[in-house]
């Protein structure tokens, strides 16, 4: 990172400050002077789009700590509070509120991005992995922090997602009086979710610190997956990427914003407008539009402990996925065959999500076997026999020659081959 | 490399590191155990419950450790299909009664409060008293519902029969009888 840096202090201050501690030379060549691929898309704005969104999701929520209280009898009244005497509460809620999907949907398009282009295979195993442990801390902190409402939908979704762990044999439910801090969830989970809700932002913080450290030690992957040879293949990360990341980051605000003042409660569920009642289970209870996949799985296989297994082994695969794709080839680009079954995947993974909205009976529950059955077959099966069965098209020598294919033989980017004809 | 023979030093170091990893273990464990359930709600975990007042065909809730209780009074309608059940039908053949033997086989005698030390001759068949709280993933069945005329749960779709015995769904165990015992000839203490 710091060793991408050309910066030499010129003022005797920040001389003085750079022998002593070098961070501004760090920050030069991380965000700076760092060397990006010059070819990367728009898909390649979504990590910075993540991580704006992180930060409006921590200062929203400092806020509206501020005001909320964490107690069984007070919970529900307190956001209610914040919706309609606070000042601004409505705002700050519903920012925070919708920032949590935002969130999802920026990480989830980031997620397919790098199956796409290849970005877990080596070297970038590390970032992968970090990545995956970003995406379990944020479904923790999203699964915590819709229960603080303490509606009907908190209330029986902090229910059955505990309760999960009693399908584990023998200490099952030890580990769930546990985590309850009682024989059912009541005041000490909502206490304690709260106080978890608070810290593990910070901890995604840190991870996606070491996520960047870890990209940036082996330089950004690109659409082409060929490695930057020499200076022609790069740009400067500024002004290049700060003013695309900046410009991208502005569109998705955009749509942030509609959801916010147009449709804040589009992607909730009307049963969180009812205060928690341990006595009645709503009759159709599901959750938050991201874990919906994943609910499929579970529901998909008719065992308990098979369920949850399934459900957890839908993630846990990612972390292994570095060593599960056989493939040389990085990029979907120059892969034929992946391509397809990129697609078919994606196909199945936004199925599944409709499937886990759906109530678990009839036809759904099939259609849930086979997509569940794919998706594992997917990572297992098809990743590992394509890098032996398929033919990869042929690769780039260099980023450069492939920028300069695309856009005009040689000419650059913009610059009409024949300014005469040019419209 | 070649091993020496261990050291007075070797043995410090071991030793060391083992009463330093038992600290550790030591002082993790209150940080562990602060998070079970503590004095008060373990305090609360009994309570005492009039079932005279529960007319047959009736279903009264009631809160025991924060789940609700179901004291349902059976029509004999009701009995009479729990009775008639073939035990080899069922999904989980185990009572789940906790005032009898763990293995106590689930025919509708060990399931109704009849079973029980202490029970009113009036109460035995008809009181079924249970925790209402499905088996699967812990949502609260509906009463008089289901494939089996007796609960079913909205979240994932468990049949219960007249007995409170899974029948159908991915719940893998009968509704569970907590402890209990009469007290009186109404009066039942649970827990």
């Amino acid at each position: 990172m710091a060793g991408h840096s050309t910066y030499v202090p010129q003022s005797k201050a920040t001389r003085w400050l750079e022998t002593r501690l070098p961070i501004i030379s760090l920050v030069r060549g991380s965000f700076v002077d760092f060397p990006t691929p010059k070819n990367l898309n728009y898909w390649w704005t979504f990590g910075g789009i993540a991580a704006i969104v992180l930060v409006a999701q921590i200062v929203t929520g400092v806020v509206l700590v501020m005001h909320y209280t964490g107690h069984v009898d007070m919970a529900f009244n307190s956001v209610e509070h914040i919706m309609r005497d606070v000042n601004y509460g409505w705002l700050m809620r519903y920012l925070h509120a919708n920032g949590a999907s935002m969130f999802f949907i920026a990480v989830y398009i980031h997620i397919f991005r790098g199956l796409y282009y290849g970005s877990y295979k080596a070297p970038r195993e590390i970032s992968w992995i970090l990545g995956v442990v970003i995406f379990l801390l944020m479904m923790a902190t999203a699964f915590m922090g819709y229960v603080l409402p303490w509606g009907q939908m908190s209330f029986w979704g902090a229910t059955v997602i505990t309760n999960l762990f009693t399908a584990i044999p023998l200490v099952g439910e030890s580990i769930t009086h546990w985590l309850w801090g009682g024989f059912a969830v009541g005041n000490p989970t909502l206490n304690r979710f709260f106080s978890l809700h608070y810290l593990l932002p910070f901890m995604i913080l840190g991870v996606v610190m070491l996520h960047i450290w870890a990209f940036h030690t082996t330089g950004n992957n690109n659409p082409t997956g060929v490695d930057p040879k020499s200076d022609k293949d790069t740009v400067p990360f500024h002004p290049y990427y700060t003013m695309k990341d900046l410009f991208a980051i502005v569109v998705f605000l955009l749509l942030f914003a509609w959801f916010v003042f147009y449709v804040p409660n589009y992607m909730g569920h009307p049963d969180n407008y009812t205060e928690a009642d341990p006595l009645v289970t709503p009759a159709h209870i599901v959750p938050e539009w991201y874990f919906l996949p994943f609910y499929a799985i579970l529901r998909a296989i008719p065992d308990k402990l098979g369920g949850v297994v399934a459900m957890f082994g839908a993630i846990a695969v990612l972390f292994i996925l570095p060593w599960l794709d056989t493939s040389r080839v990085r990029s979907a680009t120059y892969r034929p065959v992946y391509k397809q079954f990129f697609w078919i995947f994606a196909i199945v993974c936004v199925f599944l999500g409709w499937l886990g909205s759906k109530p678990a009976e009839g036809w759904y529950v099939y259609a849930a076997r086979i997509c569940t059955a794919y998706y594992f077959i997917h990572f297992l099966i098809i990743l590992a026999l394509l890098g032996f069965f398929e033919k990869p098209k042929a690769l780039p020598a260099s980023i450069n020659e492939a920028v300069l294919a695309k856009n005009g033989n040689g000419q650059p980017s913009g610059a009409a081959a024949a300014p005469e004809t040019k419209a | 490399m070649e091993m020496g023979e261990a050291t007075r030093r070797d043995f410090l170091y071991i030793a060391t590191g083992a009463v330093g990893a038992v600290g550790v273990g030591a002082l993790a464990w209150p940080f562990v155990s602060q998070m079970n359930p503590d004095a008060s709600a373990l305090a609360l975990a009994s309570i005492e419950v009039d079932v005279s007042n529960v007319a047959e065909g009736q279903q009264i809730k009631v809160m025991w450790r924060g789940k609700p209780l179901f004291i349902r009074s059976r029509t004999d309608k009701e009995i009479e299909e729990a009775k008639a059940i073939d035990l080899a039908d069922l999904r989980d053949p185990v009572a789940r009664n906790m005032n009898l033997a763990e293995d106590a086989p689930a025919t509708d005698e060990n399931r109704a409060a009849g079973g029980v030390e202490g029970t009113a001759a009036e109460y035995g068949e008809k009181l079924l008293i249970m925790i209402g709280v499905c088996t699967h993933l812990g949502c609260i069945p509906i009463g008089e519902a289901g494939d089996f005329d007796g609960w079913f749960c909205p979240c994932h779709g468990s049949h219960y029969d007249t007995a409170g015995r899974i029948r159908k769904g991915p719940a893998p165990e009968n509704l569970h009888i907590p402890p209990y015992q009469f007290i009186s000839d109404t009066v039942v203490k649970i827990g």
